[in-house]
C-alpha cells in the first residue's frame, strides 16, 4: 500500500488527467459544431452537399485515429509547418485537438443523422406547409427534436473522445498514457497498481458522463 | 435470402477456422516454454528489442544488432547453437513481466541495471555502458552538449525521462517533443523541425547507421549519463555466474568491440573508452 501511495507522490497523476480532460473538452464542442454542419449537409436536398457529407463522413470514421493524429505532427507541423499556436507545447496541443475533432466530427454526424430519423416526416412536411425553407425548417423544427433524441448517442461518441484522446501521445502531447508509460518504465515492480491506476481514473471521469447523458436523454425526450 | 445464408455459414466457418489457428500457435509455444524451463533444455528464449537498429532489429525474420550479437555469443557459451534460439520481442514496458511469468529465459533490450529493477528482476553483466547524448544534423556546429540547447527542439520517446532530464539538471530551455518511437524523431529531424534527438549514446549510434539516414545525422559524442546495460534474467536464476563468464570471454577475445564497431559503422561514433569494456558485478 505504500509503495502504491508513493506513485501518486512521485508522478502527478491527476495532471496528466487534467490534460486529458482539456483534450476531450475542446475536441467535443468543434467535433459538435463540425458535425452539425455535416449533418445538416447530409440531410439537406443539395445533393453535392449531400456528397461531400457522405464522403467525409466515410473517409475520416474509417481512418484510425493514431494516423489521423500522426499526420498532425508529422506530416502537418514536421513537413507542411503548420503552427496553430506561438507556444511550443500549445502548438501541439492545438493540432492534437484538431486530429480529435476532425475523426469524431463523423461520429458526431452520424448520431444527429440518427437524431433526425426519429423525428416524423410529418413535421418536415408541415414546416414546408407554413412556407419555411430548408434552413430555418432544419433550425427551427428538424434540428431541435432531432438534438433531444440524439442525446444518447452523442453520449457515447463523448464516452470514446475521452478515451480516446490518450491517442494524443502520438501527438507529442503528454497526457495520462504518457504517464503510464513512464512509471511501467520506472516502477516495473508495481505495474498492475499502476494499471489499475489508469483505468479507474478513466472509469471515474467517463462514468459521470454515462449517468448524465442516460438522465438527459430521458429528460429531454420528445414525448410523442 | 440463400446467398446470404451461405455467405453467412462461410464467414462462420473462416471465423472458426482463423481462431482454431491461434489456439494452435500458443500450444506449441507453451510447449516450447515447458521443454527449456525443465530440462535447461533444447531451446532458449532471449527477449529483444525488435525496433532499435544497430541494437535489436528486426529484418523481416533476420535479428541484427549489438545486443542480438552479445546474446548469440551468450547462448553459444551456455551451449545452445544459433537455431535453438528462439527471439522474443522485449518492449521496455514489457520486460520485467516477460522474465516474471518465464516467457523468456533472458533479455538483451538496452536493459538498464537499476535498484527499482532488481526488485523484480535479477541481472548479469553490465555488458555495456552506454550514456545519454545528442543526435544532430551532421552539419550543426552549435549544439555541443546539453547546455546548448536552450531554444531548440529537442525530441524523445514518450514515457521517457531523458529529455526532461535535461531541462531540470542541466538548466536548459528546450521545447521537448515527445513521439512513440525514436523513427519519428528522426524524420522530424529530417525535416528539419527538430534540432537533436536524445537518449542513450548506442541507440542514436544505431539510428545514424540506418542505411537511409547515413551520412545525415551524427552523435555529438558528449554522454552525460551512465547506464548499465545487463542481461535480464528471472528472480533467482542461477544462469548469472556463466553469463558472466562468458561476457569477460567475449570481450576478450575482442568479440565484443568487433561487435560494437560492426553495427554502429558509418555513423562516426566511438564508444565512451573510460567506461567500456565493463567488469561484470558480481552475482546476487
Amino acid at each position: 500500500m505504500d509503495s502504491f501511495l508513493s506513485l501518486f507522490a512521485e508522478y502527478d497523476v491527476p495532471g496528466a488527467f487534467w490534460v486529458n480532460i482539456q483534450l476531450t473538452f475542446w475536441a467535443a464542442i468543434w467535433s459538435f459544431l463540425l458535425g452539425a454542419i455535416l449533418a445538416l449537409m447530409r440531410i439537406s436536398p443539395i445533393a453535392s452537399l449531400q456528397w461531400f457529407g457522405a464522403a467525409y463522413v466515410n473517409i475520416f470514421r474509417n481512418t484510425p485515429l493514431t494516423v489521423i493524429i500522426a499526420f498532425g505532427i508529422l506530416g502537418l507541423w514536421g513537413q507542411l509547418n503548420v503552427i496553430l499556436a506561438e507556444d511550443f507545447d500549445l502548438n501541439f496541443l492545438r493540432l492534437a485537438i484538431m486530429g480529435l475533432s476532425i475523426y469524431h466530427a463523423a461520429f458526431v454526424c452520424e448520431a444527429i443523422r440518427s437524431g433526425v430519423n426519429t423525428v416524423p416526416l410529418g413535421q418536415a412536411e408541415a414546416a414546408r406547409a407554413i412556407g419555411l425553407s430548408f434552413l430555418p425548417a432544419a433550425r427551427l423544427i428538424i434540428f431541435p427534436q432531432a438534438l433531444r433524441g440524439a442525446v444518447a448517442p452523442l453520449g457515447n461518441v463523448l464516452i470514446a473522445l475521452t478515451k480516446n484522446s490518450t491517442v494524443a501521445f502520438a501527438g507529442s502531447v503528454v497526457e495520462s498514457s504518457n504517464l503510464m508509460k513512464e512509471m511501467i518504465e520506472f516502477r516495473g515492480d508495481l505495474v498492475i497498481p499502476i494499471f489499475l491506476i489508469f483505468a479507474m481514473g478513466f472509469v471515474i471521469i467517463v462514468v459521470p458522463v454515462g449517468l448524465l447523458t442516460t438522465w438527459l436523454s430521458k429528460k429531454l425526450a420528445v414525448s410523442r | 435470402m440463400r446467398k446470404t445464408r451461405y455467405a453467412a455459414a462461410a464467414m462462420a466457418a473462416a471465423a472458426a477456422l482463423t481462431l482454431a489457428a491461434c489456439g494452435g500457435g500458443d500450444d506449441g509455444g507453451e510447449a516450447g516454454g515447458e521443454a527449456s524451463g525443465e530440462a535447461g533444455g533444447d531451446t532458449v528464449r532471449i527477449g529483444i528489442k525488435f525496433d532499435q537498429p544497430g541494437l535489436g532489429f528486426d529484418e523481416g525474420g533476420e535479428y541484427t544488432g549489438f545486443d542480438v550479437d552479445v546474446a548469440k555469443y551468450v547462448a553459444a557459451e551456455l551451449g545452445f547453437e544459433e537455431d535453438a534460439i528462439e527471439w522474443v520481442e522485449a518492449p521496455s514496458a514489457n520486460r520485467e513481466n516477460l522474465l516474471s511469468t518465464g516467457e523468456v529465459d533472458m533479455i538483451f533490450a538496452t536493459y538498464s541495471i537499476t535498484d527499482e529493477r532488481k526488485e523484480t528482476v535479477d541481472f548479469a553483466g553490465p555488458y555495456f555502458v552506454a550514456g545519454q547524448d545528442l543526435l544532430v544534423r551532421a552539419d550543426d556546429e552549435e549544439i555541443t552538449g546539453p547546455e546548448s540547447l536552450t531554444d531548440k527542439n529537442l525530441c524523445s520517446v514518450a514515457g521517457s525521462t531523458s529529455a526532461a532530464r535535461i531541462n531540470e539538471e542541466f538548466g536548459a530551455e528546450a521545447n521537448l517533443v515527445e513521439q512513440p518511437g525514436y523513427a519519428e524523431c528522426v524524420s522530424l529531424m529530417g525535416g528539419g523541425q527538430i534540432d537533436a534527438v536524445t537518449t542513450d549514446d548506442i541507440i542514436l549510434a544505431g539510428l545514424a547507421a540506418q542505411e537511409a539516414n547515413a551520412g545525415q545525422f551524427k552523435v555529438v559524442g558528449n554522454p552525460f549519463s551512465e547506464e548499465n546495460y545487463g542481461v535480464g534474467l528471472p528472480k533467482g536464476s542461477e544462469d548469472c555466474e556463466a553469463i558472466n563468464e562468458a561476457i569477460t570471454k567475449m570481450i576478450e577475445e575482442g568479440a565484443w568491440e568487433e561487435a560494437i564497431t560492426a553495427n554502429t559503422e558509418g555513423a562516426d561514433y566511438t564508444f565512451n573508452a573510460e567506461l567500456n569494456p565493463p567488469t561484470p558485478d558480481e552475482c546476487a
